[in-house]
């Protein structure tokens, strides 16, 4: 307790006249007082020990059903392409790549974009425009996932397949490295397809995040930048982006979270095959799509904790990423204090 | 008193309409009779008042689900073997049969104008032949001019009955499909996308150019997607229709295989359609529950009974009479209660 601050305690016992009914009220309901409060005690503390024991349950029935295929594949399932439910032969290297793949794309395209859109809308965008853009940029954010597949597959695939990937097939096809990167046939539907949908779900989280950080740099800074001849770039770049870091660094974060679990919009596109290629037009799948593709069917002991090993390999990845989050936050934070 | 009154009312209505869930038959499996089944069940349940409640969950879900013993029978695509037929104590009989569809989406190809036999469907899916105007479809294509145009295969995602059954038939066909890719209801694709369902396979060839699919007749038909001709094992060229579906039946020795379990493929007959396929029923000999199995035998046996011409609008194939009445026999034979009192006889 702060010193000044005074004790209900002593408030209410230090009054000038106090009975001895008064007193025994008093102390009843200061009583209840306490008990309410170690009730309320209680209670958020079993709430906050709620999400450990849900957590680390879920970890154990991850582990305990993974165990049967880890231990029989090994350490090479993580490194093997074959997903052969015939021979029962499984390697998480495909959707593991799938996975990693489509949220690189996916990032590389919405945190340029976002970070564009978060500033247009902060500093350059007439007030009018401004309003009607943000909540825009919200709504997409509110779609369901299911919808940007069904989009993804009836709109978005087809006019990529028809416009977009002979194009790039066509002018990329003497560039060594990317005629490998883009190469034939033009199926619609990939690993870039489901990048650039992804792109598209992970926008509004890097831009809103982006937009509410960038909101809260204390105007004098920005005004002084300008008052010394400062370019906008240059106010972008040297003020806005480095007092923001952190909470734009946490935006993507949350973007790349969503990207690396997302499921329906990525099965609907990504074709769901097995395999690593280095094109990113061919199909592949991610770990997400492949158990909700395969768990209700799979037949076999071996199958299925197949399927729930993967589960605990991406659990593991975002795991990964959220501590690379939190490392890197701290590097930052320590060398600008 | 009015109260008492209001209690007692309310605890007799829970009861009753508790007793009347309980008549209610449980089945849950594969997807592709589920049109059918509900069907079936919606019109037994109009003339009796007993309830068919089915979960199209999937072939390997329905085996799980009644290895767990927690519906009344389930349903699979892909038969199982008699030997864990035996070892689990399940009886297995064929319902009602369809048909499976190579589909394409090709610019100017329209229903029936194209035609393809099994070898040349396995090398597509093996990714052998990679363009619409290889030499092998030409050959038997020689009315129509096909486009210099990539081959998009497309193939389910998720473990299916159709695709054993297809897998099946190319299997039969190619050897090297049989040593390279194998059969089962899921498998590794060597080439193409992957769709869930056959919703999803129909909606994915309906969206891509050049793209190629199987699907159940009936997702063919309602998503007016281009089915393709089939050379069948005596080399005639076939539509898919009821009547090709139903050479191929008829020609099927059903007792060659314990359960019955006798996959359709490649079936000799002019008429017959070379990728058609049964989808049976699984259902425990000595049930725990005796009462609500034999509630479920009186449910096919009404099926088999009335149920032909709502599957042929649905365009599935039932079961020949003579196939039903050895079904039947052995239903009184196998399936019987604790005290060894059989739960079915066919006079009933």
């Amino acid at each position: 307790m702060a010193a000044g601050e005074r004790d209900v305690s002593e408030v209410v016992l230090k009054g000038t006249t106090v009975t001895a009914s008064e007193a025994a009220s008093r102390s009843a309901v200061l009583k209840r007082l306490r008990l309410t409060d170690t009730i309320f005690h209680g209670l958020t503390r079993t709430a906050a020990l709620t999400v450990l024991a849900l957590l680390s349950g879920v970890i154990i029935a991850l582990v305990i059903g993974a165990a049967p295929a880890l231990g029989t594949f090994g350490f090479s399932f993580f490194f093997d392409e074959t997903w052969n439910p015939v021979t029962e032969k499984f390697g998480a290297l495909a959707p593991i790549y799938g996975t990693l793949v489509t949220s690189a794309i996916a990032m590389l395209i919405a945190v340029p974009v976002g970070l564009m859109v978060a500033f247009f809308l902060t500093e350059l965008c007439p007030m009018v425009l401004r309003r009607p853009i943000g909540i825009a940029i919200e709504l997409l954010a509110g779609i369901p996932s299911i919808i940007y597949g069904i989009w993804g597959l009836f709109v978005f695939a087809p006019f990529l397949q028809q416009h977009v990937q002979p194009f790039f097939i066509d002018t990329f096809e003497n560039v060594p490295l990317l005629s490998t990167l883009f190469a034939g046939p033009p199926y619609g539907i990939g690993m870039f397809t489901a990048g650039l949908i992804l792109a598209i779900m992970v926008l509004p989280f890097v831009t809103s995040i982006s937009r509410d950080v960038f909101d809260a740099v204390p105007p004098v800074l920005k005004e002084a930048a300008y008052g010394v001849g400062c370019t906008t770039w240059e106010v972008f770049r040297y003020v806005v982006l480095p007092f923001t870091r952190v909470g734009v660094i946490g935006g993507f974060m949350l973007g790349l979270g969503r990207a690396l679990g997302e499921t329906m919009a990525v099965t609907f596109v990504i074709g769901n095959a097995h395999h690593v290629s280095a094109s990113l037009f061919a199909p592949g799948t991610t770990i997400s799509a492949s158990i909700a593709n395969e768990f209700t069917e799979a037949v076999g002991d071996l199958y299925t904790s197949s399927l729930i090993a993967l589960g605990l390999i991406l659990f593991f990845i975002t795991f990964c990423v959220l501590a690379m989050a939190r490392y890197m936050l701290m590097r930052l934070e320590k060398r600008v204090g | 008193m009015k109260f008492a009154k209001i209690a007692l009312m309310a605890t007799a209505f829970a009861l009753t309409s508790w007793t009347a869930v309980a008549v209610d038959i449980s089945g849950a499996g594969a997807s592709f009779p589920y049109p059918v089944y509900t069907k079936w069940a919606d019109a037994y349940k109009k003339e009796t008042g007993n309830g068919l409640n089915y979960q199209s969950i999937g072939s390997g879900g329905g085996i799980k689900q009644i290895k767990a013993k927690t519906v009344t029978f389930g349903a699979t695509d892909a038969p199982l073997p008699g030997k864990e037929l035996d070892e689990s104590g399940l009886a297995q009989f064929p319902m009602v049969m369809g048909a499976i569809v190579p589909v394409v989406n090709i610019e100017g190809v329209k229903p029936g104008d194209l035609t393809l036999d099994g070898a040349t469907l396995a090398k597509i899916y093996m990714g052998e032949i990679k363009s619409w105007d290889d030499p092998a479809i030409a050959k038997l294509n020689a009315s129509i001019k096909l486009p210099k145009q990539a081959i998009v295969p497309v193939r389910r995602s998720d473990g299916s009955g159709t695709t054993y059954n297809f897998a099946y038939y190319l299997a039969e066909i190619s050897p090297d499909w049989k040593a390279k890719v194998g059969v089962n209801t899921a498998l590794q694709w060597p080439v193409g996308i992957g769709a869930k369902g056959n919703e999803g396979v129909a909606n994915n060839v309906g969206q891509t150019k050049g793209s190629i699919g199987y699907v159940e007749y009936a997702y063919a038909k309602q998503n007016k997607l281009a089915h393709t001709k089939m050379i069948n094992k005596v080399g005639k060229a076939v539509e898919p229709n009821s009547a090709s579906f139903q050479a191929a039946a008829a020609n099927a020795d059903w007792n060659s295989q314990p359960g019955y379990g006798v996959i359709l493929a490649n079936q000799p007959g002019d008429q017959s359609w070379p990728m058609t396929a049964a989808t049976w029923i699984l259902i425990y000999k000595k049930p725990v529950d005796a009462a609500i199995t034999a509630e479920a035998l009186k449910f096919f046996a009404w099926s088999f009974a009335k149920g032909d011409k709502m599957a042929e609008e649905l365009d599935y194939v039932p079961m020949p009479d003579k196939v039903v009445n050895d079904i039947q026999k052995m239903w009184s034979t196998e399936i019987k209660d604790a005290g060894g009192k059989p739960l079915f006889s066919p006079t009933n």
